[in-house]
């Protein structure tokens, strides 16, 4: 599997990260290697074999359903860069 | 009924097909142990999760899967033992991960039914494709600075089911009967409080139009309709949008539309370009999901009666028409009152007073079955009144009105008012005697065959007892003597 410059540049679009065209090629490059090395895997014969999902049998662990969080707004709003009294504010976004 | 939207040429058909979001009633969130309820101050019921910390990890609450497996059982669907979590990811600032918790290529339910009734009394199944669990986002408010968006996370990481449709719906109509039933079932259910106002249930809407026979054509996705009434119209003016373009030569785009109701008109919502490229992939947070099979037995036993299953019962045991048992199980708190009043009684009685009387008395008084001015025990009161011959039908409807106004009881009521039913015959021969007397050229037009008099003289020997003759004596004693 090879990335061309457009697949490049839409999944950096799709990042919301900007690049510059001049960085397309390196980033271009980076990405098969990347890839290509993770390619290697395609050589395990994995038929008949159930897709892994994590170690062991494991299973997802449940709580009970109390309250036992919340109401630590200063916490909640201590990285906001712009707080507006008890909200986050961002730039205006209007679809 | 078909529902064919006439095009220049012939006719087209409606292909529907419903994602409905039901926010999960539950004391806190799917993943975080904040508060799931509604109407906090802004961002206080929130955890680290739902503000999406770094180094934060979700945990899964036990009674939101349940009520995923509840409503997948009342849905008649199938559950799957093990599902998993999948990250769904998008740009957005009421989504402070950067990405929604769902469930994309396992869903905890999988294919079910819904069965529809119409106003024709027809019945239709209405397949259910899946069912997943999935995160809300928070809410974001553009009017309160000129520059700036406002956002309150506390609704975020809540619980949703979503619950998606094939596209089996063919008519406006049968999307409202679908909506209108999913939201009885998961009343019922106790599982989502079906409340479209308030924004805890929303619809998506594909709609898509094909010649007849046709497969299907491209559909567009009109988002996040927040009542039936508009999910209805918004249907009906996207499809004419269609058939329009794909006349005069067009192609339907897939995209993301909104409806506006103010001008009637569905709008494309989304750039096209990268939308729904959501770039799924599996949650490394999140273990696969696993219930026991006892434990879904278990739900399954505890589930209350649906409303199906109740109306099926209320035709079977209280031998009332199918019509009127549909009426009662519309909500499960006007069946439990209809059981209360019904319990001991004449149930077709009891039907007809809730569901004509009863009914009138809550839309006029503006009140709701659970503050209602008159008790199940009060007028089950009353209709022991008629059964037992102490007023008649006409009086019942007096007393009934008094029971409203005064909160007394019927036996109250008439003991005070002196309303009781009037058998003794001498009394009604005498009254029957007296209108006679006062009518003899009704008397004479009667006798020469104008036969359609009885009436009259019903209502006038009624009218001199002041409502209170047994109607079956003044009948009787009338047809005696005429």
């Amino acid at each position: 599997m090879s990335l061309d410059p457009a697949t490049v540049r839409r999944i950096a679009r799709l990042a919301r990260i900007g690049i510059d065209e001049s960085d397309l090629p390196a980033l271009q490059r980076e990405l098969n290697g990347i890839l290509g090395w993770i390619e290697q895997l395609n050589e395990v014969d994995i038929d008949g074999v159930e897709p892994m999902v994590g170690t062991g049998h494991a299973a997802l662990r449940m709580r009970e359903d109390v309250v036992t969080d919340g109401g630590a707004r200063d916490a909640v709003l201590s990285n906001a860069p712009d707080a507006a009294g008890p909200y986050y504010t961002v730039p205006k976004v209007v679809e | 009924m078909t529902y064919l939207i006439e095009g220049r040429d012939g006719p087209w058909e409606l292909v529907v097909g419903l994602e409905v979001h039901a926010q999960v009633i539950s004391q806190s969130k799917l993943f975080s142990g904040a508060s799931a309820s509604y109407g906090g101050e802004p961002n206080t019921h929130v955890s680290l999760v739902d503000a999406g910390f770094p180094g934060m990890l979700p945990v899964i609450n036990r009674e939101c899967v349940a009520q995923a497996v509840r409503t997948g059982l009342g849905l008649k669907a199938r559950v799957n033992l093990e599902s998993r979590f999948d990250r769904k990811n998008y740009f957005y600032a009421d989504l402070p991960t950067g990405y929604q918790i769902s469930q994309f290529t396992h869903p905890i339910i999988g294919e079910g039914a819904v069965e529809i009734e119409l106003a024709d009394g027809s019945t239709r199944m209405i397949g259910i494709t899946r069912l997943h669990l999935e995160q809300d986002a928070g809410k974001s408010m553009h009017d309160q600075d000129p520059a700036r968006s406002f956002i309150d996370l506390n609704r975020a990481g809540v619980a949703l089911m979503e619950i998606v449709s094939e596209p089996d719906i063919r008519t406006p109509e049968e999307a409202g009967a679908y909506l209108r039933k999913l939201r009885m079932i998961l009343r019922y259910l106790g599982t989502c409080d079906g409340n479209m106002e308030e924004g805890s249930m929303r619809a998506d809407v594909n709609v898509s139009v094909r010649k007849a026979g046709e497969p299907f054509r491209t559909r567009c996705e009109i988002k996040n309709v927040n009542s039936i009434r508009y999910v209805m119209q918004a249907i009906e003016v996207e499809a004419v949008r269609q058939v329009e373009i794909w006349e005069s030569g067009g192609s339907v785009d897939q995209e993301t539309r909104l409806f506006d109701p103010v001008r009637s008109e569905t709008r494309s919502l989304r750039s096209k370009e990268d939308a729904h490229d959501y770039r799924y992939f599996p949650d490394p947070d999140l273990l696969p999901l696993v219930i026991g099979e006892a434990w879904v037995q278990d739900l399954a036993a505890h589930l209350p009666e649906l409303p199906d299953a109740k109306r099926q019962r209320f035709q079977d045991e209280y031998g009332i028409p199918r019509y009127d048992a549909g009426v009662l199980v519309a909500e499960q708190a006007t069946a439990d009152f209809y059981e209360t009043v019904a319990r001991g009684r004449d149930p077709r009685l009891a039907a007809n007073w809730v569901i004509g009387d009863f009914f009138a008395a809550l839309n006029r008084t503006g009140r709701t079955i659970q503050d209602s001015p008159i008790s199940a025990a009060a007028l089950g009161g009353m209709l022991d009144l008629i059964t037992d011959g102490t007023i008649n039908g006409k009086i019942a409807k007096d007393v009934f009105e008094e029971m409203l106004a005064s909160g007394e009881t019927a036996a109250e009521i008439v003991e005070r008012k002196g309303l009781r039913q009037v058998t003794d015959t001498g009394a009604i021969d005498a009254a029957v005697q007296a209108v006679l007397d006062k009518n003899p050229d009704k008397l004479a037009e009667y006798r020469s065959g104008k036969d359609k008099l009885f009436g009259f003289f019903v209502g006038q020997v009624m009218k001199a007892m002041a409502g209170k003759g047994n109607p079956a004596l003044v009948n009787e004693a009338l047809k005696k003597v005429l």
